[in-house]
């Protein structure tokens, strides 16, 4: 038996591969398909404190390799999560994290208030990376002052696991995760989706109706995997790395470039089992390389010389 | 109903003309109970291009057999890479999927009204209502002759009325200035197709006061509701075309 465990503070996850958020639902869209339980963890979709609608259709374009949307944050709002979906969901045997996301920095921390006071929401991501709404989202996170002063504020109102999840449409990645680390959030969870547009060239206009949108799928991997590696290197929390993953051998090489877990997205449009498949592959190969432990494997490279 | 994923094999791939062709795939194991309107998603082969699923319509199920079929139509890349499957090949879809037409009331006078690749569910939807006891006519509307599919199996259901844009067949014109809409009087309609074509005749539909559902096309990417990219905005606000629909009654829209 190998351990897939791994722990962010207090908080242990039965192994390290999760599904991000906006790609999953809230978890109820998979079970005809797989076990969610089995999953170290699920993030869920974007919340925010009031209802919103998101951009209009067209909100996705396929690229090669990937797919950009503009969904812009379309949730029923923290209201209807905590009355009808958090019932629903709360009995899945996983770690439930809400992805949680607004315009102002009180936005972000009475939404950290409200979900402390849920019992089976061990930690929320903080989405400071969402390319697709107007106000807050990216803002916060390509700005180092915005970026600590929203992390600083919800971690005074926050008890629980605070996970930052970082954009990658900024120069020096590194800097915010050293901001966010020093602000006292509990881990970093990259990458968000790359801003990117796509045109149509038979009807001349933007395949998208917000012109750009963001990118995701194994058209990213690389950028990500160089991020993940330069700030799972640069701090001392644990990293949890995404961006394009599609396969066990992917998820490894993040695993093996630093990060502590994996974050499935896109993958679960074209495979809804991927998550699980991914899962069971790591454990095949902790197996066959002979070790008991992912800690062994988590940032291997970068002990190797 | 509990939606699967499963590769599925090939037992006929029929090209029809230089537009359509029709697969015919075979489970394993024993066939839900489909419903017309519901759809499935197609892995066309994973390569960049074509890197999501392809939703495709169910065109008629055999349940004796275990098998059914999809319609589709040549429009990009991933339709030309399934087109040119072979029978025995393997194809991993998702199914099935969405939402389903609604039977109508008693006696209703019908019509089904179909254009492009929006004629594919209309066939399983039109054994359905007939088994039902109902006897719709049948409306399609193609660019030119050369594009018309095989229609005997739409004539066992209704009387069939056609439309091309250059009148090599049919009445010439846009399906939408068809004579049938100025003589028929319809109880209800249940329409396919491209987005102007479907908007159209549910203007027709709202002004002379006749029901209509309506199956939408909208791009996807997951097809089960968690990505929210296929969303049409109704008086219910913004609904998924994946879950929510592909039906749609044209009340519910914004149209
Ligand atoms: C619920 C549903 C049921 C469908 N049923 C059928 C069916 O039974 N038979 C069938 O032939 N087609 C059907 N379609 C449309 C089909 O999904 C698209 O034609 C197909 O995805 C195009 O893929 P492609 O790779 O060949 O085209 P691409 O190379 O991706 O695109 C080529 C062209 O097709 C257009 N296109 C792409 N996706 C769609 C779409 N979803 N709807 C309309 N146009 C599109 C693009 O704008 C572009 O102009 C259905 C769509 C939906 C949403
Ligand atoms: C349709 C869609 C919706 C998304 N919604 C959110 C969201 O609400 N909050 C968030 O932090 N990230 C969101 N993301 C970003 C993903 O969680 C993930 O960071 C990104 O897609 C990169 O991973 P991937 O390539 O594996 O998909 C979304 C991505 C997609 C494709
Ligand atoms: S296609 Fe993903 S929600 Fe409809």
């Amino acid at each position: 038996m190998v351990n897939l465990g791994f722990s962010i503070g207090d908080l242990h996850f039965k192994n390290p591969v999760l599904t991000a958020s906006g790609t999953f639902g809230y978890g109820p869209e998979f079970d005809d398909f797989l076990d969610v339980s089995r999953l170290g963890g699920i993030v869920v979709k974007g919340t925010t404190l009031e209802p919103r609608e998101g951009n209009l259709y067209p909100r996705m374009a396929e690229t090669p390799s990937g797919m950009l949307n503009a969904v812009g944050l379309q949730n029923k709002g923290i209201d209807y999560f905590e009355k009808n979906i958090y019932p629903s969901i709360s009995g899945y045997d996983t770690n439930i994290i809400v992805n949680i996301n607004g315009s102002y920095v009180d936005d972000y921390v009475t939404l950290a208030e409200r979900i402390n006071t849920l019992d089976k929401i061990p930690a929320v991501e903080l989405n400071i990376s969402c390319p697709n709404v107007k106000m807050g989202g990216m803002a916060f996170g390509t700005n180092l002052d915005s970026a600590r002063e929203v992390t600083r504020a919800v971690r005074a109102a926050y008890s629980k696991i605070l996970i930052v999840k970082l954009s990658p449409n900024v120069t020096n990645i590194v800097d915010f995760a050293k901001v966010v680390e020093e602000e006292g959030a509990d881990s970093i969870s990259l990458i968000n989706t790359i801003l990117g547009m796509s045109i149509d060239v038979e009807k001349m206009r933007p395949a998208l109706s917000t012109i750009t949108g963001g990118l995701s799928g194994p058209a990213i991997k690389p950028v990500a995997l160089r991020m993940v590696w330069q700030v799972a290197k640069a701090v001392k929390i644990p990293v949890i790395g995404m961006g394009g993953i599609m396969t066990t051998s992917d998820a490894l090489e993040f695993l093996l470039a630093g990060a502590s877990a994996v974050q499935i997205g896109t993958a679960s449009f074209i495979d809804p089992q991927a998550s699980i498949k991914i899962l069971e592959g790591i454990e095949k190969y902790l197996i066959e390389k002979g070790f008991s432990e992912i800690k062994e494997i988590v940032g291997y490279i970068n002990r190797t010389k | 109903m509990a939606k699967r994923i499963e590769d599925l094999k090939i037992i006929e791939n029929k090209r029809l003309n230089n537009d359509f062709f029709v697969l015919e795939l075979s489970a394993n194991d024993k066939l839900p109970v489909f419903k017309p309107g519901q759809f499935v998603q197609v892995r066309v082969d994973g390569s960049p291009k074509t890197f999501l699923r392809r939703p495709i319509s169910i065109h008629d199920v055999d349940y004796g057999r275990n098998t059914f079929k999809l319609l589709i139509q040549i429009t990009g890349k991933g339709t030309k890479t399934l087109s040119k499957l072979s029978n025995g090949d393997f194809l991993n879809l998702i199914y099935p999927l969405g939402n389903s037409f609604g039977l109508p009331d008693k006696n209703e006078k019908i019509l089904l009204v179909g254009g492009g690749c929006g004629v594919a569910p209309l066939l399983f939807l039109g054994k359905y209502l007939k088994s039902n006891g109902y006897v719709p006519d049948i409306l399609f509307g193609f660019r030119n002759s050369e594009r018309i599919i095989e229609l005997e199996e739409y004539l066992e259901i209704g009387k069939v009325f056609l439309t091309t844009e250059d009148g090599s067949r049919g009445e010439k014109g846009y399906i939408t200035s068809h004579s049938i809409f100025s003589n028929g009087t319809y109880d209800k309609i249940y329409c396919c197709g491209p987005d102007s074509m479907m908007r159209a005749i549910a203007g027709y539909c709202k002004k002379n006061n006749i029901a209509c559902e309506v199956s939408l096309e909208n791009l996807m990417a997951c097809g089960i509701g968690a990505c929210l990219c296929c969303i049409v905005d109704t008086v219910n606000g913004n609904l998924c075309t994946c879950i929510d629909g592909p039906v749609f009654n044209i009340t519910e829209l914004k149209w």
